[in-house]
């Protein structure tokens, strides 16, 4: 099953959306990586890099960030474990989290995910 | 010119730096971003400096890299991941060198520079720190085209560097944090340049 990460700056948040996934996957292998090591706003390299090693198979981890800082440490985080299969979605944290999830638990595998990811961002609310 | 313990001297003159200028940069973020710049800068290089003493008989591409690498470890916000990378690239650039000339210099921060602007998918008139970089860069290497010395190319750097950061108060934001408050950006400096002008007056200051 594809692992799924969460990555914000806060930890509360990520971790509440992770706790949000269950409602509807409650099988899927979350790991969230929030806040700094200190509980400060931020995003932390070390927490990224666990949180992905934590929820890591051969089919592959998806990384799903909030803003700025977190895409960039994200990003560095793949760079330095490269060859593992590991992608990040752009598209909205919550909404993305729950497709993501529902659709890992299925047994989709990563670019099947990242495919219904691609809608999710382009999805209207209303 | 430089070898690893000119380096490491110079890392920490731009830790105590940032030490010193911790609570204006934090004051300057919190304007139009998320108030850390100053504490992020200031516990990184803190990282950075307990790292140099082990550090100063390595090469140049070692020691840039260790930097580099713990920038992105301790900083936590995009200054991490974005002064991580130019440092990282820079160190990749300057693999294997025991010392660096004035070329050596201007290519290992051109090459970070350029790793910044890579990172952050930003370029010129963003109101970033690559408003400081760029100029900085473009001014040195024009100096040293004239076959200036190394002093005098850094204070041309380093009056470009200050010009660029003045010139980020009449910037919108469209980069960062601050790209959320639109044109309420406008009036205020950036932090990121201006970490960056001090961190190559501080590099200046040793030459």
């Amino acid at each position: 099953m594809v692992g799924v990460v969460i990555v914000s700056h806060s930890c509360h948040l990520a971790e509440s959306v992770a706790e949000f996934t269950a409602v509807m996957a409650s099988d899927a292998k979350v790991a969230c990586a929030g806040g700094m090591e200190d509980g400060s706003f931020g995003t932390s390299f070390e927490k990224i890099h666990a949180a992905v090693e934590s929820v890591y198979s051969d089919d592959g981890v998806l990384i799903l960030m909030d803003l700025g800082s977190a895409v960039m440490t994200t990003e560095m985080v793949i760079e330095a474990m490269e060859g593992r299969k590991i992608r990040m979605a752009d598209c909205p944290l919550v909404e993305g989290a729950v497709q993501a999830t529902i659709c890992a638990v299925s047994g989709m595998d990563l670019d099947g995910i990242l495919a219904a990811l691609r809608e999710v961002k382009t999805a209207s609310k209303f | 010119m430089v070898d690893g313990k000119k380096l490491t001297a110079v890392l920490m003159q731009i830790s105590h730096k940032m030490t010193e200028q911790k609570d204006y940069l934090t004051r300057l973020d919190a304007a139009i971003g998320d108030s850390d710049h100053g504490i992020n800068m200031a516990r990184g290089f803190e990282a950075v400096e307990k790292k140099l003493p082990s550090l100063a008989d390595k090469d140049i591409g070692t020691i840039l890299k260790t930097v580099g690498m713990t920038l992105v470890s301790t900083v936590g916000g995009a200054s991490g991941p974005l002064y991580g990378s130019a440092f990282m690239k820079a160190g990749v650039a300057m693999a294997g060198k025991e010392d660096m000339d004035l070329s050596d210099f201007l290519e290992a921060m051109r090459t970070g520079v350029e790793a910044v602007q890579m990172r952050g998918r930003a370029g010129a008139g963003e109101k970033t720190m690559l408003d400081s970089m760029l100029p900085a860069m473009d001014a040195m290497e024009e100096e040293a085209s004239a076959n200036a010395q190394i002093h005098t190319v850094l204070k041309a750097g380093v009056i470009a560097a200050w010009d660029g950061v003045e010139g980020t108060k009449d910037m919108i934001a469209t980069k960062g944090r601050a790209s959320y408050l639109g044109e309420r950006s406008v009036g205020h400096q950036d932090p990121g340049a201006t970490s960056f002008a001090y961190m190559l007056e501080t590099i200046a200051s040793m030459f």
